[in-house]
């Protein structure tokens, strides 16, 4: 090469496209990706919800039965419903996503993709047993 | 089957016009023609000003990525019979400044591409006298996947955070720099450790997924992104807690 | 300036999003669906502050209240950067987010630390 070819970074004429706040509408996996991504908010509302509860165990009989009515009222009943399709979510796009970060390798051939989701699926649905067999036992 | 169908192409003339505009052409249909066939119909029947990039027109160069309703492909893989009814709409590739017509910039990408170092490093170079580099082939496959990347840049096209954040090195960038690493044969790891994560690396990339979704050689940038981020945090326990085991 | 720390943040968010995944849907469905609703009996207080008071259990409480709040603090930081363009306000965002859920998790350590 005899000489580096000189580019104007910044050339006046081209033309460039702003990107509108509102990228993630125009097409849809744009939008479910936003919404993957907020299903967090569904994950910081029940974590919050679980420290109320601990809290409202620890401080008594009369404080966790005011949390169980507060559980009750419609309002709570919808968010728990959101939240729970929320969480669904999350899960369910987690998994499916899990085999392309966790690359596992056994005699030099990859484990296919369905293995890695497949186990992450099971995993879910043993620990999902357990946690309900222990809560529901009183 | 349609005998024609229309393309709605954008045109964008610098010395005429501040803002592109769009032009539409009615483009004779053949089952097993691709929208680089019609653009070339175009510029040789219908309008010789039209300016877009194309070469080997078989999907191993890279020259002919565009948006075809919206999509980023390479025309040359596009068939217009996927696209009816029309009118199909083509535009230059997304997040790239326009030149002219449907020709972008790409200058971006080949001064990020250049700054992970896409080439085997050594600390030291073997002698001719003592033979070739061999690999077995399932060292091969460990980084197969990523060296079968065309630099088409569909992938730039695709991601949201190449488009928002100016610094992104983007998901083609750190596919190669994890193809190198990954080969047998580097031995320069460390050095874009540092590179790709410092800011404007792996840490931009929130995973949307579409990189991969778009590329025409499944070379998976957005998977190459997740395991490096994998082994750049255990590479940063690794530094925190035996530091003398990382220098 | 968290910049050097983002690979931890990284891993925070990565483990919370592992345990929301795992753990979540369950403990959902049956806290703010069926025992509410009644269509499973809901456990006895003193059941649940046996339960609570196990060492283990409080382990699991605190680990399944806190990362998940740095997962969340993680994901919605870049959900603004991307959603609302607002990059700029790095440093307010920061503070909020990874505020929140460190204040979380501190609440959530007291909390099974001072269960008798």
């Amino acid at each position: 090469m005899s000489a580096t070819p000189h580019y104007t970074p910044y050339h006046p004429k081209w033309y460039r496209r702003r990107v509108s706040v509102w990228w993630w509408l125009q097409k849809g996996s744009s939008a479910c990706f936003v919404l993957r991504e907020l299903t967090s908010v569904g994950v910081a509302f029940f974590a919050v919800v679980c420290l109320w509860q601990v809290r409202a165990l620890a401080e008594g009989p009369e404080a966790y039965a005011r949390f169980l009515v507060w559980l009750r009222t419609p309002l709570f009943l919808a968010l728990h419903a959101v939240a729970f399709l929320f969480v669904l979510f999350h899960a369910v796009t987690w998994f499916n996503l899990a085999p392309r970060a966790l690359v596992v390798r056994l005699q030099g051939r990859r484990l296919p993709d369905g293995i890695i989701a497949g186990a992450n699926y099971a995993a879910w649905l043993v620990l999902s047993g357990v946690v309900a067999w222990i809560l529901m036992r009183g | 089957m349609p005998p024609t169908v229309t393309l709605t192409v954008t045109r964008y003339r610098p010395e005429q016009e501040s803002e592109p505009t769009f032009q539409t052409y009615e483009v004779p249909f053949r089952k097993d023609w691709v929208v680089l066939d019609a653009l070339n119909y175009i510029k040789d029947k219908l309008d010789g000003s039209l300016s877009f990039r194309w070469s080997c027109r078989m999907g191993v160069c890279g020259s002919c990525g565009m948006m075809v309703d919206d999509t980023p492909k390479l025309t040359c893989a596009a068939f217009l019979s996927d696209h009816l009814p029309g009118p199909i709409r083509v535009e230059p590739l997304q997040y790239f400044p326009v030149i002219r017509d449907l020709v972008v910039d790409i200058t971006d990408f080949m001064r990020k591409l250049k700054t992970v170092k896409p080439w085997i490093i050594r600390e030291h170079e073997k002698s001719l006298a003592e033979g070739e580099y061999l690999q077995t082939p399932s060292q091969l496959e460990a980084y197969k996947q990523f060296s079968m990347c065309i630099n088409c840049l569909l992938c730039y096209a695709a991601c949201p955070i190449y488009g928002l954040e100016p610094s992104f090195i983007g998901p083609a960038a750190i596919a190669l720099a994890q193809r190198y690493n990954l080969d047998s044969r580097d031995q320069a790891k460390r050095e874009r450790h540092q590179i790709v994560s410092a800011h404007g690396g792996i840490w931009e990339c929130t995973f949307v997924g579409e990189c991969t979704k778009v590329c025409p050689k499944n070379v998976d940038p957005a998977g190459a992104i997740q395991q490096y981020k994998l082994t750049a945090a255990g590479h940063w326990f690794k530094a925190l807690l035996l530091p003398w085991r990382t220098r | 300036m968290v910049r050097p720390l983002t690979p931890f943040l990284w891993v925070l968010f990565s483990a919370g999003g592992t345990i929301a995944a795992l753990l979540f849907p369950v403990h959902v469905f049956l806290v703010g669906l069926a025992i509410p609703l009644g269509w499973l009996e809901a456990p006895t207080y003193t059941f649940l502050r046996n339960l609570v008071g196990h060492p283990l259990t409080r382990v699991y409480l605190f680990v399944l209240i806190s990362l998940p709040l740095f997962h969340w603090a993680h994901r919605f930081r870049y959900t603004l950067y991307d959603g609302l363009q607002i990059k700029h306000l790095t440093p307010l965002i920061v503070v909020l987010c990874y505020g929140a859920a460190l204040a979380g998790s501190i609440m959530a350590a007291a909390t099974v630390w001072s269960i008798p």
